[in-house]
């Protein structure tokens, strides 16, 4: 008998050589911090991990994307709906920085504003502006017609 | 304090003191409204207007103010009259406007459109209504005309009266006066309360207001009743429409006996009777008058 049909194999996610690994998503959000990111495209290869098991937190998702280093303005997006993500920069399969996701201040153009009377649902050329009121249980007001989107909803409105 | 170019777009950008500056304004104005004085302190000053949906009192109170203080105004008051049914969108109208005149007024359907056109142009930009968002220069003269006729809005009993929860009128006079120390009450049928937004912004200025569904409740206690109303297409039902309208009539036969004031933005439709009109207590007409003041207040401080 084969040796291998007898024991459980572990799938294995192998390092990357180059590239960005965010670690600590917050479960099953890691398609919702692809989409921030503008991922998948042509050019990354991109190797995501959707609840797995994690010693700080429970559950947790992991996405690695070879060959781009994420800037950190590109980083602190995610933390909308990552707070606690970490964010790797691998170079030659050595990690080269590491930090923290950090919430900005100011959330522009990334989510949709759920007041359909708002002026940026029209066809008017502007993005979408959020103010983070509330960082620890998120709140955002917008800037243009002040409607509040709280934790639960952002997720919706990537 | 300095107003010169400052952006009118929601009462909550305004601190007390910029009430009182404004008010303070619009007192030495009123000779010049009521045509007691002539001026010329905007001689030779362009108000670009852009009503993109109906208005008479505020549009008229602006043209009135503008003109009271030798300015002049230019432009469209429906979107019918304007290249909007070319399809130009607000963004260049805007900054064309933006180009020929020293202010903007405008007034549109969409929330945001006054803060969306103040980040877009040079000159300072006026809210005269953006959906059910913000209508700041109401506002503002709903508290001048408290002022003028208690000589103070510290410490007054306020209830503001009606639709609660769709009105915009009323959503933003509740932020100035929470600044004002004043005693309030919402009296609304349940489907129209005020929005747990505002009611948990107010609170958490430690200002509490009292709600009520019955009228009767605030009557012997108020000193103002603002009085907005109730529409028709809220209520599915015609049946509880007509029931809920008659327990928020306000009639002279309510007000017997009172000395409180009735307030109103206009227009009324039904929700106060034509035999208040005549009684020492209505005071919208003069409400809306004050409109003017007002505005130049505001027109001679930002341009």
């Amino acid at each position: 008998m084969n040796k291998s049909a007898k024991l459980p194999r572990e799938l294995k996610v192998k390092p990357i050589k180059n590239g960005t690994v965010i670690d600590h998503i917050s479960a099953n959000r890691a398609l919702n911090v692809l989409k921030i990111l503008g991922l998948p495209n042509d050019k990354s290869k991109v190797t995501i991990a959707m609840n797995v098991l994690s010693s700080q937190m429970k559950n947790k998702d992991i996405v690695k994307i070879e060959n781009r280093e994420l800037d950190p303005q590109e980083v602190d997006k995610i933390a909308l709906i990552a707070p606690n993500a970490t964010i790797n920069i691998i170079r030659d399969y050595d990690i080269v920085e590491k930090g923290k996701v950090q919430l900005m201040d100011e959330i522009n153009d990334i989510l949709k504003c759920p007041n359909p009377n708002c002026i940026t649902n029209t066809s008017e050329p502007v993005n979408s502006k959020f103010y983070v009121i509330n960082k620890k249980a998120i709140i955002l007001r917008c800037y243009f017609c002040d409607r509040i989107i709280d934790e639960k909803s952002i997720e919706f409105r990537i | 304090m300095t107003f010169s170019q400052k952006n009118i777009i929601s009462i909550k950008d305004f601190s007390k003191k910029d009430i009182k500056y404004i008010l303070r304004v619009a007192e030495r104005m009123e000779p010049i409204a009521r045509s007691k004085e002539t001026s010329n302190l905007l001689y030779g000053k362009i108000l670009g207007m852009l009503f993109y949906e109906p208005s008479t009192r505020t549009k008229l109170s602006f043209e009135t103010g503008m003109k009271r203080l030798g300015g002049n105004v230019i432009g469209f008051t429906e979107a019918a009259g304007s290249s909007m049914t070319k399809g130009e969108n607000l963004a260049d109208t805007a900054r064309m406007v933006g180009e020929y005149a020293d202010s903007i007024v405008i007034r549109h359907e969409m929330e945001g459109a006054a803060r969306y056109v103040s980040d877009l142009v040079d000159v300072p930009v006026i809210n005269a209504g953006d959906g059910a968002g913000q209508h700041p220069t109401q506002t503002l003269l709903d508290l001048y005309t408290i002022k003028r006729i208690f000589g103070k809005i510290k410490n007054l009993n306020i209830a503001l009266i009606g639709d609660l929860k769709y009105g915009r009128t009323v959503h933003s006079l509740a932020y100035a006066l929470a600044l004002f120390n004043v005693k309030m009450s919402f009296v609304s049928p349940k489907e129209l309360k005020m929005p747990d937004e505002i009611v948990h912004d107010l609170n958490k200025i430690d200002v509490v207001a009292r709600e009520t569904e019955n009228i009767h409740d605030v009557l012997d206690k108020v000193d103002v009743l603002y009085v907005t109303r109730i529409q028709k297409e809220r209520f599915p039902d015609p049946e509880e429409y007509q029931k809920i309208k008659g327990a928020y009539l306000i009639n002279s036969e309510l007000l017997k006996g009172t000395d409180l004031i009735v307030m109103h933005p206009l227009p009324r439709v039904d929700e106060i009777a034509y035999d208040v009109d005549s009684t020492p207590n209505s005071k919208y007409f003069e409400q809306a008058f004050y409109g003017v003041p007002v505005r130049m207040a505001l027109l001679k401080s930002i341009i």
